[in-house]
């Protein structure tokens, strides 16, 4: 039996699409909003829709936040979603300059003006060096599109974590990868079959 | 570079699939879940579920339509018809839909999108807008009228389209999908003035709905529209064409599609 991924419960909306995706890929998921569960997790997935700020607000409510930076320091395989990506990042513009967990050196920065946003739609994902041949995106082509839903974007410092990038008006890091940790700012959940490719590839490797 | 969607859309009552010929007539065509599946494995980008039930009983029966649905189709689903409280938001939504969509109920309260949006997010939040173009004098540009309850007893509000498109926005919606009732059901093409005085003017997506018979039609709401994604209905429910070849045609007139 394979073990269990932890889904971090902090109200986000997408919560039981991620819980569903990744049951239909052979994962076995245990929702928890409780910090100690994260101590024995064998994977986490942090989902995540809407903005930081709350999103930050709910995690340091919750107690997540010490523990999600102790978690990904420890190694444990993990994957942010979308805004479950965003908060990695040092700080936020969202609603006021805020601090993010800081756990990878950048900024989440709003689309510029001009575009439509929120960026409603499927894009595509270009394989940064660093990810090809990473067992994350087996079987998932160079430009796959993926569908995404988000009005900012993480500019990240170090180019060496980018795993994937992006065109909306700007060129913007989709994906990122650095040891254990993962990240995307598409859903997964919601991306035909690319999606639940790259969900499989997660829980293969993170349970391997 | 982001993708144009195509988006079939299904009417069900009492969980069962059924199109609308002009919004009236309706003939069987089959279980919800499977044609999504079915859609979803041909390349439908998005779906939409539009909810003709009439009684809160049948509602009960969509819901779990959408649950099954959500199971095992992994490409964004919107629920229409129906839904008139924040409350029903989250049903559908906790059942899986990724977007729920409101139109008369939001004519009647357009408090309902901001509540929503405040507590969903926008990109949850659609508006749809009933449109018929009004009499305009000889030379003036023309204008469109939103209409309420449409499927049985369509009802003037007195307010424009395209001003009432842009209120939706402001107060949070997060798409706006335009039905021309002029163009509905004609498969003649949709309305492209009104596309395009909406696609120039709002600054969230705009989903063509209404008219669309032929590939040429689509690709005529995309490109001379602007409309950033298409949804049909009768063009796909009945084999005429595929969704590949729809995408082929727009590919090769220079549309981006998903493949």
């Amino acid at each position: 039996m394979t073990a269990e991924i932890v889904v971090i419960d902090y109200g986000a909306g997408n919560l039981r699409s991620v819980v569903r995706a990744l049951t239909h890929v052979g994962g076995r998921t245990l929702v928890t909003s409780d910090p100690a569960a994260l101590h024995g997790a064998t994977a986490v997935v942090l989902p995540g829709v809407g903005a930081t700020r709350d999103t930050m607000d709910s995690l340091q409510r919750l107690g997540l936040a010490e523990a999600i930076r102790d978690t990904i320091a420890r190694g444990v395989p993990f994957l942010g979603i979308c805004v479950g990506m965003q908060v990695l990042c040092t700080s936020s513009e969202e609603f006021g300059s805020h601090a993010c967990l800081g756990v990878v050196p950048g900024v989440v920065r709003r689309f510029a003006d001009g575009l439509k946003v929120p960026q409603i739609g499927w894009n595509q994902v270009d394989v940064a060096t660093i990810a090809q041949g990473h067992p994350l995106f087996a079987g998932i082509p160079d430009g796959a599109d993926f569908y995404f839903v988000h009005s900012y974007h993480c500019d990240l410092a170090e180019q060496a974590l980018i795993a994937g990038t992006t065109d909306y008006g700007v060129r913007f890091p989709s994906a990122l990868l650095r040891d254990r940790l993962a990240a995307v700012q598409f859903h997964p959940e919601k991306s035909g079959r690319h999606g639940l490719q790259l969900l499989t590839n997660f829980v293969a490797w993170a349970t391997a | 570079m982001l993708k144009r969607r195509i988006i079939p859309c299904l009417d069900v009552k009492a969980g069962r699939v059924v199109k609308g010929i002009a919004f009236l007539a309706h003939r069987d065509a089959g279980d919800p879940v499977a044609l999504a599946a079915a859609y979803d494995a041909a390349g439908a980008d998005e779906l939409v579920f539009y909810d003709i039930t009439a009684s809160s009983d049948e509602r009960a029966i969509m819901v779990e339509v959408v649950e099954r649905t959500a199971a095992q189709v992994f490409i964004p689903l919107t629920v229409g018809g129906g839904i008139r409280t924040v409350d029903d938001m989250y049903r559908m939504l906790r059942a899986g839909a990724e977007k729920v969509s409101v139109n008369t109920a939001a004519v009647l309260n357009p408090a309902l999108i901001e509540e929503g949006a405040r507590r969903f997010g926008s990109q949850c939040i659609v508006l749809s807008i009933d449109a018929r173009r009004a009499a305009a004098e000889a030379g003036a540009p023309p204008r469109w009228d939103v209409f309420t309850h449409t499927g049985r007893d369509p009802r003037p509000t007195g307010r424009d389209a395209i001003a009432w498109a842009r209120e939706g926005v402001e107060r949070g919606a997060g798409e706006i999908v335009i039905n021309s009732m002029d163009a509905d059901g004609t498969r003649d093409g949709y309305d492209i003035a009104l596309l395009r005085a909406l696609a120039e003017t709002i600054p969230v997506p705009v989903i063509a709905s209404g008219g669309a018979g032929t590939p040429a039609h689509l690709l005529a709401g995309l490109r001379d529209g602007g409309a950033d994604a298409v949804l049909a209905a009768s063009i796909f429910h009945f084999g005429e064409y595929t969704i590949a070849e729809v995408k082929r045609y727009l590919d090769a007139h220079g549309v981006p599609v998903r493949w």
